[in-house]
């Protein structure tokens, strides 16, 4: 089906760079998830001891001075490293762009709880004398952080700024890129999300005080969506970047195009801080399916956000059962059994593991599924190997958040 | 601590808030900020490592006094003089 908005309207993927606990590109994240190989291990946090993570191992060097590492964030490392490789991906003209014209969008699902509880335990060394607390503390920690650090680090004098969306976050960064490229805003957008949490003891703990912190004996079994077995949320750290254009500026410069998206909606679900709405979500997937003017039965992978908590996944699925009628043609598939929950960041990685598809027709697959919970049968599930499709042309992807936040991106093959 | 004592230790830190640069070099008299990469947030980290390692509260109206070395030196001596190193 084609899509009507004007061709000024029409955004394109052009560019991915991304940090992932099993790749530092986006060929070396796609090849783990067709090998099936997790990015999951042991890790320990002060306070609240051994558990499982998500951890990266890029260089963050490549594209920073020590001092700029010292002075900055985690989350502003990460999206300095996956905006300069996603530029250098998408043979842009670096150089001569004009850096007034670029807008940066960073979604993130929290910012600030690292460097509070770094600057809290030093203060503890002095008996919490706030006369030693770091004047780095409001630099770090204001909300915009990991996106003024890519606008400082890249001399970009555009617009910059973070999306706080919980969960949904990653997606919104793309959907937020895309609005202020047909707004006229910017000419390139880079946007995508970031994710640190792994380094805030606070998540751990608040998770594990919910109930909702996987345990494994095996670090790489610990995420396990939709498996009867599964225990909760792996939390992950990374980032993925994406180069944004609008396809008649993509296409004068004879950009290699990802895809273009063509459909996104964000709703909320108004019913409760944790628990998951299907309705809610089931309504947001129908929205970006109109405005992409597609049928279901149009769509040829869909990415879930599925975290491995009982209730979230079960709740997505009813919301897939309910869009997509099990009519089992669409497959469904989830990063986060690999990597874990890259929180800000997750929406948007997911999404580029998935891209390659339109490349390959193979779908990636959801591992250490071994005893399917009955409440996530959903047609068309990838259990455990990779599956090779007749078509793959349209991903959907899912992403949602506390406080009831939903995102859908659409993405469909050029 | 004598005056080499101190000096050494304002090199330490400085190692640590400016990890790049090559710190053999570092002349007595010209300004930290003329011959380092250091901005002012740098510059404050120079005065909470003191705070934080020696125990010394520098008043606002002194820092200038922590230009170069030669000046930083010269204003701590009295002041880390009864300290061990």
């Amino acid at each position: 089906m084609v899509t009507q908005r004007p061709e000024h309207e029409r955004i394109v993927i052009t560019g991915m760079g991304l940090t992932a606990p099993n790749g530092n590109s986006p060929d070396e994240f796609r090849r783990s998830l067709l090998d099936g190989i997790s990015g999951v291990t042991d890790y320990e946090i002060r306070y609240f001891g051994k558990t499982v993570a998500g951890i990266c191992d890029f260089d963050a060097l490549r594209y920073q001075k020590r001092r700029e590492v010292r002075r900055g964030t985690r989350a502003g490392s990460v999206g300095i490293y996956c905006t300069h490789e996603s530029i250098a991906d998408s043979g842009l003209d670096w150089e001569n762009t004009d850096k007034a014209n670029v807008g940066v969008y960073v979604g993130v699902t929290e910012h600030g709880n690292v460097e509070t509880e770094n600057e809290i335990y030093q203060i503890k060394q002095y008996d919490y004398d706030c006369s030693f607390w770091t004047h780095h503390h409001n630099p770090r920690t204001v909300a915009n952080n990991p996106a003024g650090e890519i606008s400082l680090n890249l001399g970009i004098v555009g617009p910059h700024y973070t999306l706080g969306a919980a969960c949904a976050a990653g997606n919104a960064g793309l959907i937020q890129g895309c609005q202020m490229l047909r707004l006229g805003e910017c000419d390139v957008a880079l946007a995508g999300g970031v994710s640190e949490s792994i380094h805030t003891f606070g998540i751990f703990a608040g998770f594990n005080s919910q109930g909702a912190l996987a345990k494994h004996d095996d670090p790489t079994k610990a995420s396990r969506p939709f498996d009867a077995d599964r225990t909760g949320i792996v939390v992950a750290e990374g980032g993925c970047m994406m180069v944004l254009e609008r396809l008649p500026d993509a296409a004068a410069r004879g950009a290699k195009i990802y895809g273009e998206i063509v459909g996104h909606a964000m709703n909320s679900d108004a019913t409760d801080f944790v628990m998951p709405n299907p309705d809610r979500q089931a309504e947001c997937i129908r929205l970006a399916l109109k405005r992409a003017q597609l049928n279901p039965e149009d769509i040829d992978i869909v990415s879930t956000h599925a975290t491995g908590t009982t209730t979230g996944d079960t709740q997505e699925c009813e919301a897939l059962r309910r869009v997509f009628n099990g009519e089992g043609r669409t497959a469904v598939n989830n990063t986060k059994s690999f990597i874990g929950h890259a929180m800000g960041a997750a929406g948007v990685l997911e999404l580029a593991g998935n891209l390659p598809a339109f490349n390959d027709r193979v779908c990636h697959a959801t591992i250490n599924v071994d005893r399917l919970d009955p409440e996530c049968e959903v047609a068309g599930l990838v259990i455990n190997e990779p599956r090779e499709l007749d078509k793959a042309d349209v991903i959907l992807n899912n992403s949602f958040g506390m406080l009831g936040i939903n995102s859908v991106v659409i993405v469909r093959r050029i | 601590m004598t005056a080499d004592d101190i000096r050494e230790a304002v090199v330490e830190i400085l190692s640590d808030i400016a990890p790049d640069e090559d710190l053999s070099g570092l002349k007595e008299e010209v300004p930290f900020r003329d011959q380092l990469e250091l901005d002012s947030m740098d510059f404050l980290d120079i005065v909470m490592e003191l705070r934080k390692q020696y125990r010394i509260q520098i008043p606002e109206e002194d820092y200038p006094e922590l230009a170069s070395m030669k000046s930083t030196v010269a204003y701590l001596e009295p002041v880390m003089k009864d300290i061990e190193k």
